[in-house]
């Protein structure tokens, strides 16, 4: 919904005439929700440089948000929306900001006098508020949504280094939570590795792992059942007391794959086996 | 039809498998394998599959018919150089390979057979000759 081109004129001249008192207002109107989070001299700044979008997409006649004209009061809405979520900010307190303007006006209309037009033209400026208000919102979730899917990702990527820790022996320390596309990740990693590395015995340490349900239970049973299929023995290690007995309590059988308490004794038992290999080897 | 090769390194028979297995490749590269390992005597045989992108349950009921018929013919199979997407797959269908060995590539599988060759009772061990001049000797009263 835009505005008639008389409107927007009308709106451009007065916002124009009294730039500095409606900035000035504006920025009043914003800084009381952010309780001094951002300087004044901040907010003026961003308020400015508001004020003067919105003057720029006015004077090219009927106001319309989703018009080319209007590219520079989007990309004005989206920075500030932006640096807003990126710095922590709610959501609530960046909408503040672009509301702010509505007050602003009310300082500089006459809305007393009695004309008619002026409260016609103040909602319809109003609703122009409102959209830039709700356009603001919308940039600030979809930030706010890249942010959390670039951590996801980058989780996933720091939390799965597969070290080498002895001539044969590889390990990959689990820390969180292992969920489905995590486990898949983890598993695949370990399997290249082995590949790699050509290391006979893996060890799974899950002394980051939080809690240990079934679903988890099968996501390590299935690696180690691949590495097994490569030709490749998995050694899990890392079993906290407690987790050890949520394992018996949930009825999770580990069949004949070797578990140990600590790291230590996982590469111990290891190395131990490639020993025994060795020495068959020479008698 | 494409022939699977089926190569002689010391006591083991390899064979490394390139191409697509058809009904006949696999059935053909099973009668080759039986046959050279009665003409050879090789006592392990080793099959690469470090080429296969896809492993299903038609190669894997071939794996394990070879495994079978090198064992009743006195030879221990490995499966090396499976790929870790392989694994993946199989383990996500439920399929396993019973009775099949696997290592990781062809050298660790060579290790493996040594080793199952040396854990076995050493056939020239026996004294023959002792039982063999005591046989058909009148027995001491």
């Amino acid at each position: 919904m835009g505005l008639t081109a008389e409107e927007s004129g009308r709106l451009a001249t007065l916002l124009d005439t009294h730039a500095e008192k409606v900035t000035a207002s504006w920025a009043d109107a914003a800084a009381a929700p952010l309780r001094g989070r951002l300087t004044r001299a901040e907010l003026l700044k961003q308020v400015q440089d508001l004020h003067r979008a919105v003057v720029e997409s006015l004077h090219d006649g009927g106001f319309d948000l989703t018009a080319d004209a209007s590219a520079a009061l989007r990309a004005t809405l989206v920075d500030l929306a932006r640096s807003r979520a990126r710095h922590g900010f709610s959501a609530t307190e960046t909408t503040v900001t672009v509301f702010g303007l509505k007050k602003a006006l009310f300082d500089v209309v006459d809305v007393h006098g009695g004309d008619p037009q002026v409260l016609i033209d103040l909602l319809a400026a109003h609703t122009m508020i409102d959209e830039l208000g709700l356009f603001a919102f919308e940039s600030y979730a979809r930030t706010r949504e890249e942010l959390i899917s670039d951590q996801a990702e980058q989780l996933l990527e720091l939390a799965t280094p597969v070290v080498k820790l002895w001539e044969g022996v590889v390990a990959i320390p689990l820390v969180g939570t292992l969920d489905s596309a995590r486990a898949q990740v983890v598993m695949e990693r370990l399997l290249e590795t082995l590949v790699e590395t050509s290391s006979p015995y893996a060890i799974i340490d899950i002394t980051g792992v939080l809690a240990v349900d079934t679903q988890v239970a099968q996501h390590i049973l299935k690696t180690v059942v691949a590495a097994r299929l490569m030709g490749a023995e998995c050694i899990i290690s890392g079993i906290r007391p407690q987790i050890a007995q949520t394992i018996v309590a949930l009825g999770i059988e580990f069949g004949d794959i070797a578990t140990k308490a600590t790291l230590a004794d996982a590469l111990r038992h290891a190395l131990r086996m490639i020993e025994a290999t060795r020495k068959g080897r020479v008698n | 039809m494409e022939r699977v090769p089926v190569l002689k390194i010391g006591d083991i028979l390899l064979v490394s498998i390139q191409v697509d297995m058809q009904d006949q490749t696999a059935l053909a590269l099973q009668e080759d394998l039986a046959d050279r390992i009665v003409a050879t005597g090789c006592h392990g045989v080793i099959i690469d599959i470090t080429g296969l992108d896809i492993v299903d349950s038609f190669v894997g009921r071939m794996l394990s018919s070879i495994a079978s018929i090198s064992r009743v013919l006195d030879a221990e199979t490995v499966v090396v150089g499976m790929r870790p997407a392989v694994a993946i797959t199989l383990v996500e269908l439920g399929l396993s390979l019973d009775g099949i060995r696997t290592a990781l590539n062809v050298e660790r599988g060579m290790e493996l057979l040594a080793l199952a060759r040396a854990a076995e009772p050493d056939d020239t061990g026996f004294d023959l000759g002792l039982d063999l001049d005591g046989f058909g000797s009148p027995a001491t009263p």
